[in-house]
């Protein structure tokens, strides 16, 4: 009789303890939001112009009588470096996904898959660092430039750093596709190529689309490397070798230095939210599409 | 009779998948326009034989394939363009395999990739492989919808009016009526009737009767082996050369 009841306590703890461990993850993104907003709420509501926020390029956070905190530079510079990244990282990614998922044997597919997760592996420092010497003289052998730190430098290391989770979704989607399409395409007499263009893409478009959105909340929310690769320099910039700063780098160097509860402190939280907000949406969108395709 | 040249040629054809061996060594000839019914119980080796056929049997890459099919006197293993053969053949397999496109884009699929654009032309050849398949009066009114939405029956016919959308000249059909009610599965065999003087048609069928309907010979197969090939005259007689065959026939085992 004492054991029974033991047993039911025991399964109900169990039960509850891990009923806590799936609640956590929520509770978790609510309070880092939660703290975020907290950090920075006093000055987004009283004092902060959200029209200078956005629109106006000047960034003088520490300037002694006229500060101003105008983030148009830095939501380009993301922008700039993100788009390039994706530029060269999508085609790689879907081509190398195409590739490892249709092409080649059983043999090279696992070690190439292997040598992709070993990829995405690779801390986000070393990538800077490599950019910071690697990249950073190839830009000026082959552009003459005066400095090979800048919106291209950024954007070939957040692609190189994107291109496996693209990869590795994107194969996932194209695993997904039912033999039996491949099959039925075949028999018919289409070669490879028609197969691929005509019958796996339009039936992995879904897979392939959130692939690529991932790869883009993976390059907007990078810190360290583009930190290291962009110049870090607050830049309207007029081409692919111009420096520039983006949002991540900003929290990443001034917060250390901003005063707390200071407005500068401030505004960097507020940068937090509105990154927090960007990749929300871009990995929202992307789950849903996903979704949307398991629906089918 | 007027004496008809063989389409396909087998000669000790033998397949293994590993240690299985899934054919053992058959000789037959399929003769131009006629229906070639194959029969036999499960595991005995039909699909395969029309895997080696159209040389889908590529995909396999465990199976090892020797002795020799020859289509139109050349032989399928060694043959250079592949998509070529594959062409001259349509299949249709068990399972209705829609590809995820529009009822008239499955349709279209073939013709185009063989590089027909003209509208009007691709229109006319859509609805021709649709009333072949005797789907068309179902169908007709949401030709842009997709053809995965159809029901079971219906994407099976639908693969039919696909195989014969690039005008095949041999139509291999494994097991077609699986998911098809009597009535349409009539109208599809009268169809093949009409399609035996443009093509060659291969029929694998559990239905015996089936193949005693449509066919004009009809193959005995087992275990990989065959037991017994002849005109369906013999084959469905009550002294057929094989006692299995009579057993089979009639339901005495299988």
């Amino acid at each position: 009789m004492g054991r029974g009841r033991l047993e039911i306590i025991a399964e109900s703890l169990i039960e509850w303890v891990i009923r806590l461990c799936g609640i956590s993850a929520i509770i978790f993104i609510f309070a880092i939001f939660l703290f975020v907003f907290k950090e920075g709420a006093e000055f987004l509501f009283n004092e902060l112009d959200l029209t200078e926020f956005f629109f106006s390029k000047e960034w003088y956070p520490t300037s002694g009588y006229n500060k101003r905190y105008g983030v148009l530079a830095l939501i380009v510079g993301t922008g700039s470096v993100t788009i390039l990244a994706m530029l060269i990282a999508v085609p790689f990614g879907l081509g190398a996904a195409v590739f490892i998922s249709e092409f080649c044997g059983p043999r090279l597919k696992e070690s190439l898959k292997i040598l992709i997760e070993l990829l995405a592996a690779i801390p986000s420092v070393v990538w800077g660092f490599i950019g910071l010497t690697v990249i950073n003289q190839l830009i000026i052998h082959v552009f003459n430039a005066p400095v090979g730190l800048n919106i291209l430098n950024g954007g070939i290391i957040l692609a190189l750093m994107s291109v496996p989770i693209i990869v590795s979704i994107g194969e996932d989607a194209l695993k997904a596709v039912p033999d039996s399409y491949r099959e039925a395409a075949v028999a018919m007499g289409a070669t490879r190529w028609q197969l691929i263009r005509r019958v796996l893409l339009p039936a992995a478009k879904n897979g392939l689309l959130a692939a690529a959105l991932l790869g883009v909340g993976r390059a907007v929310g990078e810190t360290m490397a583009v930190l290291m690769a962009t110049g870090h320099s607050v830049n309207m910039p007029n081409s692919v070798l111009d420096s520039v700063r983006t949002l991540t780098a900003t929290i990443a160097a001034e917060l250390g230095e901003a005063p707390v509860n200071s407005d500068h402190y401030q505004v960097l939280f507020i940068i937090g939210l509105l990154l927090f907000s960007i990749t929300f949406v871009v990995n929202m969108t992307a789950d849903l599409i996903v979704r949307g395709v398991r629906k089918k | 009779m007027v004496k008809q040249n063989p389409k396909i040629e087998i000669s000790d054809l033998k397949v293994r998948y590993d240690d299985v061996h899934a054919i053992n060594g058959i000789s037959f000839d399929i003769l131009e326009n006629e229906i070639f019914g194959i029969i036999g119980p499960a595991q005995s080796g039909k699909t395969t034989l029309l895997k080696v056929i159209n040389r889908t049997i590529d995909f396999s890459p465990e199976a090892r394939v020797t002795g020799r099919v020859k289509v139109d006197g050349k032989d399928v293993m060694r043959v250079g363009n592949v998509y070529a053969l594959r062409r001259k053949i349509g299949m249709v397999s068990p399972l209705p395999v829609g590809l995820p496109l529009s009822i008239y884009d499955n349709v279209a699929f073939a013709p185009r990739m063989a590089g027909i654009r003209e509208r009007s032309q691709l229109d006319e050849l859509v609805e021709k492989c649709l009333h072949q398949a005797a789907l068309w009066d179902e169908v007709k009114d949401r030709l842009h919808s997709l053809g995965t939405k159809l029901s079971g029956g219906q994407q099976q016919r639908l693969t039919i009016a696909r195989a014969l959308s690039h005008e095949p000249e041999i139509l291999c059909l494994d097991e077609f009526s699986i998911a098809i009610d009597p009535v349409t599965t009539m109208k599809i065999e009268d169809v093949l009737k009409q399609l035996r003087s443009k093509m060659t048609v291969i029929l694998v069928t559990n239905l015996v009767q089936q193949a005693r309907r449509l066919a004009d010979r009809t193959a005995f197969m087992m275990n990989g082996e065959l037991v017994e090939v002849g005109s369906n005259d013999v084959i469905f007689s009550d002294n057929p050369a094989n006692r299995k065959t009579y057993e089979y026939v009639n339901g005495i085992f299988g």
